[in-house]
């Protein structure tokens, strides 16, 4: 059953319920960490009104920077702004940014401590159309891997608010990853978020598998772990909305409970959350573990719908991953 | 800014002299490092730290001091050895640049060292810095103006014409703002006008519409007339192209960019240092 302690959304599993894309939540949260303190400052590559810095750049014109089609600049602009008192967000595709300028963001950014926040938009396959050029699925391993970083996967708009409010109180560089569909809306403004606290979303009575989830995929975790339930599979759900710091000490302990874990992203398999994840088992309790995710491919051209369906990033998917880390217990 | 007088370009240039024999004392306990860039760069950083900037070495966190960003990282040794005459921290740990444990990394570190604004090294990234520091003192509304000092042969780096286009954009709002470019024509695999053109440099920072001065780089007074005539222009950034000898100083070093990257033997380091102490042979008795 849903964790009563986590106040997720009552209609969560209506099919009509309230859908946003976590980007929107990016844009909100912005505009509010703006209010509560001046000294943050949005910078954004020619994709504005994408990644929603729109607003921001309307309420506080004298604080947002227009960078044209330069990542590069970008990034380290906003190094020299973040090691001068100010808070910089830059936004822009995560195929660029954190893709492109990948050694601005090391070297000024990361290695200098400049109180930077990244924020990737459109990333995940799900971005759709535009095709693999424009989704990235490799930017949680690129951000995760470099000292003195931190990475948040919002689940959906609330959390992702949340999230790029959060980051404004927290010192030094921080990447934010956000989608551009609209997903469902299954938090709520009650739902805690607490940096390197993951979250029990779903619990059943007898738990046999571990799903460790991040971003909006998570949605489909827990109709899979619903569905699961139902046919008498039971299972824990649980929101790892922070990949770094990773909460290694829940994860250890639910795994142990469990005896077997599945991890779910829209995200190469390989250095992201399952990497992740992995890493941390295999430091702390060893237990079998299937990767939903994906698998060392591009993706391609399509809807949203037909991508998930086609790279096997859906609820049925998550089911099969569960069944057969079952039998490797 | 005070007035340049003679005693003080002596004690400038007396101190450029200074540097670079500690810079080929560095190199030569190193065994690595850079050598031409940092000779040839000694007469603008005494200029800088001793006379332009407007610094505290006892309070390197200042806010409303000058920021001076060195973009090309591989020059530090002539970075350190500025900073430690000035004060930010003792000469005698010159002597541990680039080894196990040092506050002196191979390519400076903000962080590590008092007086290092920024951490660079990969090249083309440190005028965007600079950009939003100069930025940040407008939001501020602080007098403190910020000094960009990077090499020729980054202005190969798509970033550094990302920045240059984005500075020119901005104008007035960056009046704050100076580059400083060592204009030595060397660059690792050899001359720039071979590697790749930057021809006209000039023309093009004209074009993006920037204020643009061409200087002696070892002609402190010249040097300095330059800075100042940056202070006073309004609309837009300025950038000094500084003319530099590279290994300037040392004969063996002089023009040859086969020392960009290398560090002088214990032998080739005592050669260079007797020259340093007679001036090139100017003088007999070694001045000490």
């Amino acid at each position: 059953m849903i964790n009563p302690d986590v106040k997720l959304n009552k209609k969560l599993f209506d099919k009509r319920a309230d859908q946003k894309a976590t980007r929107d939540g990016f844009g909100e949260g912005l505009v509010e960490a703006g209010k509560i303190d001046p000294a943050v400052v949005a910078l954004c590559a020619d994709v504005t009104e994408s990644t929603r810095t729109e607003e921001f750049s309307k309420k506080f014109p004298e604080r947002f920077f227009e960078m044209g089609v330069a990542e590069q600049n970008m990034a380290s602009v906003a190094a020299g702004l973040g090691v001068s008192g100010k808070i910089p967000y830059i936004s822009s595709y995560a195929v660029f940014s954190p893709g492109r300028n990948y050694e601005q963001i090391r070297t000024t950014i990361a290695y200098n401590d400049s109180n930077v926040k990244i924020a990737g938009h459109h990333a995940g396959i799900s971005t759709g159309p535009d095709g693999a050029t424009h989704q990235a699925t490799e930017d949680i391993a690129i951000m995760r891997a470099m000292p003195n970083m931190k990475v948040f996967v919002p689940c959906d708009a609330i959390e992702a608010k949340k999230a790029t409010m959060a980051a404004a109180k927290i010192w030094g560089p921080v990447y934010l990853r956000f989608q551009r569909e609209k997903t469902p809306i299954f938090t709520t403004e009650d739902t805690p978020f607490s940096p390197g606290n993951a979250e029990i979303f779903w619990q059943s009575r007898s738990p046999q598998v571990l799903i460790i989830g991040c971003g909006p995929i998570l949605y489909d975790a827990i109709v899979a772990a619903k569905e699961l339930d139902e046919n008498g599979i039971g299972s824990i759900v649980l929101n790892c909305h922070t990949i770094k710091p990773l909460d290694e000490d829940k994860i250890a302990e639910l795994a142990k409970k469990c005896g077997a874990v599945v991890t779910v992203e829209e995200h190469q398999i390989t250095g992201g959350l399952g990497g992740a994840v992995a890493e941390a088992l295999a430091k702390n309790y060893p237990a079998p573990v299937e990767f939903v995710g994906m698998q060392d491919v591009f993706g391609e051209s399509g809807t949203a719908k037909e991508l998930m369906d086609k790279f096997n990033l859906e609820a049925k998917d998550i089911k099969t991953a569960v069944k057969k880390v079952i039998k490797r217990k | 800014m005070e007035a340049l007088h003679d005693k003080k370009l002596k004690f400038l240039e007396e101190m450029a002299n200074k540097i670079r024999r500690e810079i080929i004392e560095m190199l030569v306990e190193a065994g690595s490092g850079h050598s031409a860039g940092p000779l040839g760069m000694a007469d603008i950083f005494s200029a800088m730290y001793f006379h332009v900037l407007k610094h505290d070495p006892q309070k390197p966190n200042w806010k409303d001091r000058d920021r001076l960003v060195l973009s090309n990282g591989h020059i530090c040794p002539v970075l350190y050895a500025s900073l430690a005459n000035a004060g930010y921290f003792s000469v005698e740990k010159l002597a541990t640049l680039r080894k196990i444990n040092s506050r002196l990394q191979g390519h400076p570190h903000r962080g590590s060292l008092p007086g290092i604004e920024t951490t660079s090294g990969p090249l083309g990234s440190g005028l965007s810095q600079a950009i939003g520091m100069a930025l940040a003192a407008r939001l501020d509304n602080k007098k403190y103006r910020v000094y960009c000092l990077a090499s020729d042969g980054e202005h190969q780096e798509g970033n550094f014409w990302e920045a240059v286009m984005f500075a020119g954009k901005q104008g007035s709002n960056l009046n704050n703002l100076t580059v400083i470019v060592d204009r030595n024509n060397i660059q690792i695999d050899g001359f720039t006008e071979k590697i790749m053109p930057l021809e006209s440099l000039k023309d093009k920072y004209e074009a993006f519409k920037w204020h643009v001065l061409d200087v002696n780089g070892h002609d402190i007074e010249e040097f300095v007339a330059a800075v100042n005539e940056a202070r006073a222009i309004y609309e837009r950034p300025t950038v000094i192209i500084a003319h530099t000898i590279p290994g300037k100083g040392v004969s063996f070093m002089e023009k040859d960019f086969r020392w960009h990257g290398k560090p002088p033997t214990q032998e080739e380091g005592e050669r260079a240092l007797k020259e340093l102490r007679t001036l090139g042979g100017e003088i007999k008795s070694e001045h000490e």
